[in-house]
């Protein structure tokens, strides 16, 4: 019995996780500019990568093996913001301005549909 | 030829078609950076083409764990793992070489520094003329 | 289809993808990415395929110390690759035509996973049975690269000593003198450097728990000294070349890279001067166990005090390069 709340909790966070990364995936494909892309992909590796930890975390039980996916998800919660910050300041560093919704700022970034997005 | 034949070789085949590709890379490209990167693509697959033959089906990775169980081969992955840092210290040995190209020529693609050997070699009037044939 | 198949079958897939999208780019920025995504997927690959210590290797090179050496190179040489000008027929019919035979020759190959192929008869069900009473650690793949097959990795270590000198000898001429290095120091990047100065020590820390844990676990001196390299090369690209060198002059570090090859060798000559085979550590401990872990254990730290100081020697020579890596560039 309690193997199968374990599991059904497990696979909870595991499969909102995964959902988080394909969704994360999707909005990098289809947004329109560069800083809503870098949003998307943040989804992915903050919320997404954390649910799966803790979804390996419920099936490892009390283990070694949770401290060091403990160790992984502090590790991840201090990177990944950390390199999103340093992508979108060296994009607006290299003058690379956010696209506004009424069209203001659209001439300024013509060429961010094909630039490198991230 | 059945469907387990095809699975059987399926890692082979791809890794071919990767091996085919970091070689056309190398081959067709002029850019010398790019041609590093077909070499790591290349080298990548002579990696996977060695750890896929030691895969034994519901094998576990080789540390022991004291109870009786399959072991996948551990002597490819002793090599590939060396093989991979010192792939990485030549790629490091070839950048090098590459900047060092950049400083001589003020160039990394292939033609521009063939021609401009061409130039210094036999002088504007030969590379002229060999620009018309 | 079993489920190992389909993420066997995805993964492999995914690697062609990738490599076709290498090929096909002519921004090298991006080309430079994907490349470090494609050493990724393969080290995912590569955890499947059971290679646990393989793909720790191949995460730290391709994510870590490969692609900043290549944004390096681009920093110092060009972003774009020029159009191919020639006719690239030739080269397709030849890749073609040797692709075609290598399928030919798969067709005799034992299947993927068989336990009866020939590579899994011969010496592997040796050292699978022999690690634990003839040499006591659980690890096999360290049991057979520092002690059965120590010659290799001596070998192999010194290939790397040799290509991280040719890296010196070749960029040494333009290595500018500390004084007057124009590197920037990422200083708007206040963010950056607060969280790398928290990170450094826990990777270090990570770096010599994967080196000594190395018997027991994935890990050993390969892995800790990529991972050790990782931690001065992000404290140079945020605080400066200049501090970097401060904490660890290059001189310093190009000593290291020689004493790493010589502890390998030395231990070698100790149980050489015993009476015994050059790299047979039985005789450096009380029984053949005790001799095996302390010889195991001194080999490994020359292989991640050699590797850690290639790499970190390699990144100086790249980055004292006469044109400074600003951020901007990027």
């Amino acid at each position: 019995m309690t193997a199968l709340v374990t599991d059904a909790v497990s696979w909870a966070f595991l499969a909102s996780g995964s959902f988080l990364v394909v969704v994360g995936a999707l909005g990098l494909i289809r947004m329109p500019d560069f800083y809503t892309r870098l949003h998307a992909a943040g989804i992915t590796d903050t919320l997404g990568a954390d649910l799966i930890l803790m979804g390996l975390m419920v099936q490892a039980g009390f283990s070694l093996v949770t401290v060091k996916l403990l160790l992984i998800g502090a590790f991840l919660f201090f990177t990944s913001p950390t390199s999103t910050h340093a992508i979108a300041n060296a994009a607006l560093t290299a003058g690379l301005n956010p696209r506004i919704a009424d069209g203001a700022g659209a001439g300024t970034d013509s060429a961010a549909p094909e630039g490198d997005g991230k | 030829m059945g469907v387990d034949d095809i699975l059987g070789l399926f890692n082979y085949w791809m890794v071919i078609v990767l091996m085919m590709i970091g070689l056309y890379t190398v081959v067709s490209r002029g850019n010398l950076v790019k041609k590093i990167v077909g070499l790591n693509i290349f080298q990548t697959s002579v990696f996977l083409l060695y750890i896929s033959m030691g895969k034994v089906t519901g094998g576990t990775a080789p540390i022991l764990t004291g109870k009786p169980e399959v072991y996948s081969n551990p002597l490819p992955h002793v090599l590939i793992l060396t093989a991979i840092v010192v792939g990485v210290a030549t790629t490091a040995l070839g950048l090098a070489l590459v900047v060092r190209i950049k400083n001589a020529y003020d160039t990394i693609e292939e033609d521009e520094i063939q021609a401009a050997d061409d130039e210094k070699e036999f002088g504007d009037a030969a590379a002229a003329e060999d620009g018309r044939r | 289809m079993s489920i190992a198949a389909v993420i066997d079958i995805s993964l492999l897939v995914f690697l062609g993808l990738t490599a076709f999208a290498i090929l096909k780019l002519r921004a090298l920025f991006a080309v430079v990415m994907l490349s470090s995504v494609f050493s990724l997927v393969s080290a995912a690959l590569l955890v499947h395929l059971d290679a646990v210590d393989v793909a720790f290797t191949e995460a730290a090179v391709g994510a870590g110390i490969s692609t900043v050496l290549m944004l390096a190179t681009l920093a110092l040489t060009s972003r774009r690759e020029k159009a191919p000008t020639r006719s690239q027929a030739l080269p397709l019919i030849v890749v073609f035509l040797t692709g075609l035979a290598l399928v030919y020759g798969t067709l005799d190959m034992p299947r993927f996973g068989d336990p009866q192929a020939p590579i899994q008869v011969h010496v592997a069900p040796k050292y699978i049975a022999d690690t634990q009473s003839e040499i006591g650690i659980p690890n096999i793949v360290t049991a057979v690269l520092a002690s059965y097959r120590g010659f290799d990795t001596l070998g192999e270590v010194t290939v790397i000593f040799t290509a991280g000198i040719g890296v010196l000898l070749l960029l040494a001429g333009f290595i500018r003198e500390p004084e007057g290095l124009r590197v920037q120091t990422m200083d708007h990047h206040l963010v950056l450097r607060v969280v790398t100065k928290m990170l450094i020590g826990p990777i270090m820390l990570f770096a010599l728990y994967v080196q000594f844990h190395g018997d027991f676990g994935p890990g050993g001196g390969f892995q800790a000294g990529l991972i050790f390299a990782s931690a001065f090369i992000i404290y140079a690209l945020v605080f400066g070349l200049e501090n970097a060198r401060k904490a660890v002059p290059g001189r310093a570090v190009r000593l290291l890279v020689a004493c790493g090859v010589l502890l390998y060798g030395g231990v070698g000559f100790v149980s050489f001067l015993f009476g015994k085979n050059y790299l047979n550590y039985s005789v450096l401990g009380v029984d053949q166990v005790a001799g095996q872990h302390l010889g195991i254990l001194l080999v490994e730290f020359g292989v991640g005090l050699t590797v850690a100081a290639v790499m970190v020697s390699t990144f100086y020579a790249f980055a004292g390069q006469n044109q400074p890596i600003s951020d901007e560039d990027w």
